[in-house]
């Protein structure tokens, strides 16, 4: 998804409704904010802007005790918004950063994202889409507080003044928790004025993570920790190839294994549920069940990247066109032709996955981590027959998401809610890692095949581009707003709209749509996952054939493109590019701009014996404001990593219908031992914020392949780079 | 009936025999600070110490720990080294989504028993086991840096 195109909230228009309702020990401030402009979601986007008056959200609550609860309409998965959404608010409201405690929301339409319009966490978007609704929410709520301090002490509210969680009057201090139960009476204002960013004291301060704690002594609950009385653990058989049927099924040697409860059929498969985790999966793996595998099972990726390499010979849908590209290739001075690979990928988080679902008359509860709670609301209740008010989805801490726990589909809330309804009870149904690895929902497999034509000075004046892959988009709730004309977005983004092709006067970008049955979804950096390696490659290739230096090459062809620029001279000055490398390695360049923020990479790297050594990986950023630094770079760091980790060695194959990798032995990521010296620089900027968990992830495989091109002439150009250098 | 002594104290878990130590302490002793991540000691989520010693619990059945010390992250704000590499976690803001951070901070402290001061090499050698998908690998080397130095 990208960044909106429209950010722009006018605060002096914005008008406010309160309701305030007490609850024990304190009271809940709920406010209704106006959505920004939504941009996303076909019927739901409000000319107006903040024409519509939404029903309250609690954004935070103010105990008697002065503890201030931040209600995160946002899911913490390990980028930090835990952090970041309180210090929004507590930066406008004035607060004691100490007395701050934090909790995920509930699935409501309140908490809907400001611009995509449903309660889901993606698109690197959560900091910049709430920065005016927290600090909206913190604002108001220290306009409360103010008017009831000025009451109760009887003087002109213009006369007082906040800090540190108090009201001051003179030598007078009044604290937050006092004040609360009077400030649920107060009128509230039609606007609030938010602060000066001169005058913020902890926007912009590198703030240590409130989750840490907990997550340090092990006391933090995920998804698989949950446990409630008399619950029992669920493991799924599912069919080896996918859209496969049980035909039938023989469970009497599970039945046998003591502990084990119950066997029951789901649309997935057949399910053992037993006490415990062991119990069940024993169970599980004693079933004999005879499938029927349906058309799938002779998948093969191998044959179908062959299929995809003559699909990129033909003619297919325009991404983008302008000129004529054909006839001006053949004016070419020189001509490069290439073709890029690369595979599906999956998530592999941490944390496999699980959902645990308890179903009542008119209620049903399901604890889980996930990304997407509205349509996993919505999921539960069309399986339950309830109403989706009657859905109450419990957000824990997520073992890791990178897009796999935003599920359109609710792959594994549905899963969980079918073997709790067939067997009753609270099941919590876990994945083992290899059902995580074999389950589907990958990054897709791409072919590009591309065609540049460069003129006498070496400059591309001609491209010609063809992209072959499944689409992300189809059959989601974005698919309306995403696949315009047959082409979806996410298939073309940092091509179609690459700033190279720019400065281009003939270029055509086409894409094959490819229709499979292997589910697939957005993979940390969605489409940029594969567009940034195959951009930054080709203009590297470019940069050879014109025999310049790539970086100088890139700083021409991006001159009118500040941002990208920034990011790029930043990484190139620190990471010394002008200066001789040590003997026996290479250093490569790329940049790349998604979700809206800028970021490019010198990876140092060395290869002895065909095995490639990352040493160090300088990172610059253009986000435009960075509101916790620490937390910043740290996402970076991460998305390096998890990038590497696809460069180097992951990728997910399919042979006579299945899946060949199963576990971290086969399906391999990135480890300690692999990790290169990492610095990270951030542009001082006061442009449009853009994303921050995302954009570090495209630029490092083409940082890491043009680093080998620069020290052994070897060009990769399919990934992972696995053996090809042996 | 197995008795496992966990974290000090002997406790009665109706466990078969080939239980993974793993499931005995998630599920019957109910200490959820040790993680699931792969069962097969591939990514180290599991790390608990067996006399001091860092095991992958998910691969250890029940019988292995009869008439030893397990100890998990529940534990480590007793233990001396424990306290200091948790201290140094902190002070690094090492976790990102923190599910494999138990593990990591179970394998780091008995690295530090075993050797004071660590090289990069050693701490590959003793923590290439422990997979981060969030990639914190910097900081955890970096909190073990400074969690020696605060042992020395």
């Amino acid at each position: 998804m990208n960044a909106p195109t429209d950010q722009s909230m006018n605060t002096s228009r914005r008008t406010f409704l309160k309701t305030a309702a007490f609850i024990a020990g304190g009271l809940v401030i709920a406010f209704s904010i106006p959505y920004a402009k939504r941009f996303l979601l076909p019927g739901k986007e409000d000319a107006a802007g903040d024409a519509k008056m939404p029903e309250p959200n609690a954004f935070l609550r103010i105990g008697t005790d002065d503890t201030i609860t931040v209600l995160l309409a946002h899911s913490e998965m390990g980028q930090s918004i835990w952090t970041t959404l309180p210090m929004l608010i507590a930066e406008e409201l004035d607060a004691d950063w100490s007395k701050i405690k934090v909790e995920h929301a509930p699935a409501a339409p309140a908490y809907a994202h400001t611009a995509y319009g449903l309660q889901i966490t993606g698109g690197s978007s959560t900091t910049w889409s709430e920065f005016d609704r927290y600090r909206q929410a913190g604002a108001l709520t220290r306009a409360l507080l103010v008017q009831a301090a000025a009451q109760k002490l009887g003087v002109d509210a213009a006369t007082l003044k906040t800090e540190n969680g108090k009201v001051i009057s003179g030598d007078q201090q009044l604290s937050y928790g006092e004040l609360a139960e009077a400030a649920a009476g107060m009128e509230t204002p039609s606007t609030v004025k938010l602060k000066d960013p001169k005058d913020w004291k902890i926007i912009g301060k590198a703030t240590k993570r409130l989750d840490g704690p907990e997550k340090i002594n092990g006391s933090a609950i995920f998804g698989q920790d949950i446990h409630i009385d008399g619950q029992l653990t669920a493991v799924v058989a599912r069919s080896p190839v996918f859209g496969g049927k049980v035909k039938s099924y023989d469970d009497s040697a599970a039945r046998k294994i003591k502990g084990v409860k119950n066997v029951v059929q789901v649309p997935t498969g057949v399910a053992v549920l037993a006490d415990n985790y062991w119990t069940a999966k024993q169970g599980r793996d004693a079933l004999k069940i005879d499938w029927d595998l349906g058309e799938n099972a002779k998948l093969d990726s191998a044959q179908m990247l062959e299929d995809y390499r003559k699909l990129a010979g033909e003619k297919g849908l325009p991404a983008a066109k302008v000129g004529d590209s054909a006839s001006a290739i053949g004016k070419a001075a020189k001509t490069i032709e290439a073709e890029y690979t690369t595979p599906y990928l999956a998530h592999s988080p941490m944390e496999p996955l699980n959902c645990t679902v308890r179903i009542g008359d008119d209620s049903c509860d399901v604890w889980t981590g996930t990304q997407m709670q509205g349509t996993d609301q919505q999921a539960v209740a069309k399986i339950t027959g309830l109403k989706p008010e009657q859905v109450k989805i419990h957000t824990v801490f997520l073992g890791g998401g990178f897009g796999r726990r935003a599920n359109p589909a609710a792959d594994f809330v549905s899963e969980a809610t079918h073997v709790a309804k067939a067997a009753g009870g609270t099941v919590k149904t876990v994945w083992t890692r290899e059902d995580d690895v074999k389950g589907g929902y990958y990054r897709p497999m791409y072919l590009h095949k591309a065609r540049i034509g460069l003129a006498a000075d070496g400059q591309p004046m001609a491209w010609e581009q063809a992209i072959v892959g499944q689409s992300i988009m189809l059959g989601t709730p974005f698919e309306a707003f995403m696949i315009k004309n047959g082409v979806d977005a996410t298939s073309v983004e940092g091509v179609a709209d690459s700033p190279y092709l720019k400065g281009i006067a003939d270029h055509t970008i086409e894409l094959h749509t490819v229709k499979a049955s292997i589910p697939v979804l957005w993979w940390r950096s969605v489409g940029h996952s594969h567009t940034g390696f195959v951009m930054e490659s080709l203009v590297d290739e470019a940069a050879h054939a014109a025999e310049q230096d790539p970086l100088v090459y890139r700083r021409e062809l991006l001159k009118n493109h500040p941002r990208h620029l920034a990011a790029l001279n930043l990484a190139a000055e620190k990471a010394g590019w002008n200066q001789p490398t040590a003997k026996g390695i290479g250093r490569g360049i790329a940049v790349h701009e998604s979700f809206g923020s800028y970021v490019a990479q010198v990876a140092e790297v060395s290869v002895e014996e065909g095995a490639v050594k990352v040493h160090r990986v300088v990172c610059a950023i253009d986000c435009g404001l960075a509101v916790n630094p620490d937390s910043l770079k740290a996402q970076l760091e991460s998305a390096i990593a998890f990038g590497l980790g696809a460069t180097l060695q992951s990728q997910i194959t399919f042979k006579d219908g299945q899946v060949q990798q199963s576990n971290f032995h086969d399906y391999q990521v990135l480890r300690m031992n692999q990790m290169p010296k990492v610095e990270v620089h951030i542009v001082q900027s006061t442009e449009k914020m853009g994303g921050v968990g995302e954009p570090g992830v495209p630029p490092i495989a083409p940082a890491v392949t043009n680093a080998i091109f620069a020290l052994t002439g070897k060009r990769i150009r399919s990934l992972p780079i696995g053996s090809q250098l042996a | 009936m197995v008795t496992l002594n966990i974290n000090g104290q002997d406790q009665q878990l109706d466990a078969p025999d080939d239980m993974p130590i793993l499931w005995a302490v998630r599920d019957l002793a109910q200490l959820s600070g040790t993680k699931f991540g792969c069962g097969m000691a591939q990514c180290g989520a599991c790390t608990v110490h067996l006399d001091g010693q860092a095991i992958r619990s998910c691969v250890t059945p029940v019988s292995a720990a009869v008439g030893k010390k397990l100890t998990t992250i529940e534990h480590m704000s007793e233990d001396k080294i424990g306290q200091v590499v948790q201290a140094a976690w902190s002070e690094i803001d090492v976790v990102q989504c923190g599910y494999c951070q138990s593990g990591q901070i179970m394998a780091a402290t008995a690295l530090l028993a075993n050797n004071k001061k660590p090289s990069d090499a050693d701490i590959d050698a003793a923590m290439s086991g422990n997979i981060c998908r969030c990639g914190t690998y910097p900081r955890i080397r970096a909190a073990i840096h400074a969690a020696a130095e605060k042992l020395a």
